[in-house]
């Protein structure tokens, strides 16, 4: 709630992943790609400290169910503010979520809807951790 | 002068004005004048111990506050300096007051404050607290105050562990900011001495 209280733009953008195409039982790959204002990093899904946070991803139930994810590799970066390096991704990036399709898969369109929560910083700042709204278009068929 | 340079000029004189008047939420710099100083907002919070912490007890005090968090690396830079000057400066009347902008509020900030050995007071911040002292948007965000309760600086990100220094020994030096004039620089009659610790009150 307290993060409410910053008044932060977005730093990571998204694009908006493309239509997933997928048959009942068959498992497809999702793309998002993900930009990072320059000069600016959030930590990687696997941050080198317990109180960092990390970078995630979630889907939310629908036709599609997410079987996993693959993280680019983290970058070790050693910043001013601290003794060790950071496990931290910076630039442009992309998330891959492995999703299957259940066998019962309802069959048509529909919009899966997830959340990207971040938490960015640059040399000498952090910004309050973020939740995006992030949502995919699905095609069922035959 | 052609009509073209005079608008011309005329279109940048009025965008230098539009820049420099363009509301900025959290200038940052050194101290300001005394003329420049406006009061600090009070707020009320709670401490480890359920203690409710006023600003304005720590009236008559050097008080720097901290807005920080345990996810931010740099507030973590910051915090062994603000513990030697909480252990050096006390005495001279000086407070750190860390108001930690954590979601989940104590849960990460307790064991954080008892590995990190902090011994200045720690409090969970809300967003009334933050808007209150201007739109916060990162963190650390520091706040000097001199002992009249005034913003004498403030600082957004971090920055030298020697400006911070600086700033409080001018601060609790300078005779215009003692509340009591008699008692000399840098010295309020009743407080001088009392140092203000973790968990208790100033």
């Amino acid at each position: 709630m307290r993060a409410q209280a910053f008044a932060q733009g977005n730093v990571l953008n998204f694009v908006p992943p493309r239509k997933v195409i997928a048959k009942p039982g068959t498992a497809v790959d999702s793309v998002l790609p993900l930009e990072l204002r320059p000069g600016y990093h959030v930590n990687s899904n696997t941050p080198s400290d317990e109180y960092l946070i990390p970078l995630r991803l979630t889907w939310n139930s629908g036709p599609l169910e997410a079987a996993g994810f693959a993280f680019p590799q983290p970058r070790m970066e050693k910043y001013s503010f601290s003794e060790k390096p950071l496990s931290v991704f910076t630039g442009d990036f992309q998330i891959v979520t492995h999703f299957k399709a259940p066998a019962n898969a309802a069959r048509g369109p529909a919009t899966l809807t997830g959340k990207l929560r971040y938490q960015a910083c640059n040399n000498s700042m952090c910004l309050p951790p973020k939740t995006l709204d992030v949502s995919l278009q699905v095609e069922i068929v035959k | 002068m052609s009509r073209i340079h005079v608008a011309a000029a005329s279109a940048a004189l009025a965008l230098l004005l539009a820049s420099c008047s363009r509301p900025s939420s959290l200038p940052t710099g050194g101290l300001k004048s005394q003329a420049q100083r406006k009061p600090a907002p009070n707020f009320t919070l709670k401490d480890a111990d359920g203690n409710a912490v006023n600003l304005t007890d720590y009236r008559g005090k050097v008080v720097l506050v901290n807005f920080w968090a345990t996810w931010c690396g740099p507030c973590e830079a910051e915090i062994p300096w603000f513990i030697e000057f909480e252990k050096k400066y006390r005495d001279q009347g000086f407070a750190v007051l860390g108001v930690s902008m954590d979601d989940d509020g104590w849960k990460s900030v307790r064991p954080y404050v008892a590995s990190h050995k902090i011994n200045y007071r720690i409090m969970i911040g809300s967003e009334v607290v933050s808007q209150q002292f201007g739109e916060i948007e990162s963190l650390p965000t520091s706040f000097v105050l001199d002992r009249e309760g005034r913003i004498a600086s403030n600082h957004v990100g971090l920055i030298d562990k020697v400006d911070y220094q600086n700033e409080i020994v001018k601060l609790l030096q300078d005779p215009r900011n003692s509340v009591d004039r008699g008692a000399g620089p840098g010295v309020v009659a009743g407080v001088a001495g009392a140092g203000v610790r973790a968990g208790q009150r100033p």
